[in-house]
């Protein structure tokens, strides 16, 4: 579970990114996190992987307060989080296979382990006979798929993407969320940053919306309810 | 650390270093020069060490024992002398023996033929342990009842000091000098290669990998630059060093030196150099990586 409480963040250079944003995602939930420029969507996902602290407020993310978190504790409350990024973020000289064996031996997986994991997972993103081709003979798409393989490996509870079909034509953008919600019917909470306005609205989901660091609509589709 | 992990620090650290041979290969020269310049200084010393203690050995004192004691008398006072601190050995010269080599060094100089033997003290030649303490012993022996005056080199003596003390201090001094060069060096060359990695340090981060685990390969590729350096460093040190040692033997004019064979000190030099560019290299990597740690 995710919860934001009163979240105040000001950055060193005077910036107040949150001001007193409040949030909960429930496990298992699908939650759309909107807003224009500014409105502090990148802050949130960085509090939310333990990039940034709050200035102010308690950020709890699947049992870890972020408030208070020891330095070493850091990497295994990540390990309970899958990052999706807008640019992928694949490494360029390694094979989907390898990219996938790289991000499960940096958390100590063992070679059986692995075996097993990384062919499951790039099925489920449908790019099992892609393994061993390099990200540049790729498609967007196919990419931003390998990427969510990669976030899966470590069996996270939560799914965080950040702008996902940012790169993406809307064909190829509708088939990512697409896999997105197959991946939340499996039981991950999933939340997903976006300014997309009309792929929002094609999914009956929990849409957030935030401006100016705060919480102002909260529910479904883009317009959302107001928030109290 | 679990083996499998072991091996795959160990591969990541060879890869990081091979992948970069050009800087890797800056820094292994720079690091064996640099370890080159301090073996070279620290066998220097060695040898200045070897040749000051054949110094002291030869650095021998004078006791000159009362006139008109007998010779009986005088070797009487054996003893005494070797009971004071900081004497090594004394040897016993009789009155005949001291005219007998005065007249050997003088033999072709009339004014000092035909002096008899009585003319002359029994005396002894002491060695001394340290000649750092030439000045109390000296007083210790003249204290002894039946020793008239005690003759010492005290001016020589303590240039043998001063020189010592130099070449020791001037070692030390280029050996920190040279070391801490030679971690900055490495230090950069992790740098470039962490900065090259940087993309994969952020997914190992991003995935949960824990620090140690980041840092680990490029311990690695430290610890195999110091090494490398270190190999190259002794083998290169074996040479110019036996290279040095002919040309000392073949030399007519400073053949008196002996230098120290190499056989006597080289599993020094090896241990020396291990330790050393074990401490540059993981010293230097884990100065480099600091920084791309921080969250």
């Amino acid at each position: 579970m995710i919860r934001l409480t009163d979240v105040v963040k000001e950055y060193p250079n005077g910036t107040h990114a949150l001001n007193g944003l409040s949030l909960e995602i429930q496990d298992g939930e699908f939650v759309f996190l909107v807003g224009p420029s500014g409105s502090g969507k990148s802050t949130v996902i960085k509090l939310l992987i333990g990039e940034v602290e709050p200035t102010e407020g308690r950020v709890m993310v699947n049992g870890f307060s972020l408030r208070n978190i020891q330095e070493w504790q850091i990497p295994y409350m990540r390990r309970t989080v899958g990052v999706i990024f807008q640019d992928f973020r694949l490494i360029e000289h390694k094979t989907v296979y390898d990219n996938m064996v790289f991000a499960m031996r940096a958390v100590g997986a063992g070679p059986r382990e692995i075996k097993k994991r990384v062919p499951y997972c790039l099925n489920l993103v449908g790019l099992e006979d892609k393994s061993r081709q390099l990200p540049s003979e790729l498609s967007g798409g196919e990419q931003q798929r390998v990427a969510i393989a990669r976030a899966l490996l470590n069996n996270p509870s939560t799914i965080i993407a950040d702008e996902p079909t940012g790169n993406l034509d809307p064909a190829r953008s509708l088939e990512i969320m697409r896999l997105l919600e197959r991946i939340n019917a499996l039981g991950t909470t999933v939340l997903v940053v976006t300014h997309e306005k009309d792929l929002v609205n094609r999914f009956d989901k929990r849409v957030v919306k935030l401006n100016q660091g705060k919480v102002v609509a909260d529910g479904k589709g883009y317009s959302g309810r107001k928030a109290q | 650390m679990r083996g499998r992990n072991l091996f795959y620090f160990a591969r990541e650290g060879a890869y990081n270093m091979f992948s970069h041979g050009f800087m890797s290969f800056a820094a292994v020269g720079i690091t064996v020069a640099c370890l080159l310049i301090m073996g070279t200084f620290t066998m220097v010393a060695i040898n200045i060490n070897a040749m000051m203690e054949d110094l002291e050995n030869q650095n021998q004192m004078l006791a000159f024992v009362e006139m008109g004691m007998s010779e009986e008398e005088a070797r009487g006072l054996e003893s005494q002398l070797l009971q004071v601190p900081n004497v090594s050995g004394v040897t016993f010269i009789s009155n005949a023996q001291a005219a007998e080599e005065f007249r050997d060094r003088y033999e072709n100089e009339e004014l000092y033929t035909g002096i008899p033997d009585s003319n002359y003290r029994h005396r002894y030649a002491i060695n001394l342990k340290d000649i750092g303490r030439i000045a109390e012993t000296k007083a210790a022996l003249d204290a002894i009842p039946g020793i008239e005056d005690v003759r010492a080199a005290e001016a020589e003596a303590q240039g043998f000091i001063t020189i010592r003390n130099v070449a020791g201090v001037v070692c030390v001094v280029l050996i920190a000098v040279l070391f801490v060069v030679s971690i900055f060096i490495i230090a950069n060359t992790i740098k470039l290669t962490t900065f090259d990695r940087r993309d994969e340090i952020a997914i190992m981060k991003m995935v949960g990998a824990t620090n140690g685990f980041i840092r680990w390969p490029f311990v690695f590729e430290g610890l195999l630059l110091g090494l490398f350096s270190a190999v190259i460093g002794f083998f290169l040190q074996w040479g110019l060093y036996e290279a040095i040692a002919r040309s000392v033997a073949t030399n007519d004019t400073i053949n008196f030196i002996s230098v120290v064979p190499f056989a006597g000190l080289w599993h020094y030099v090896a241990g020396i150099f291990a330790a050393a560019g074990m401490v540059i290299g993981v010293g230097g990597s884990l100065s480099a990586i600091r920084r791309f740690l921080q969250v």
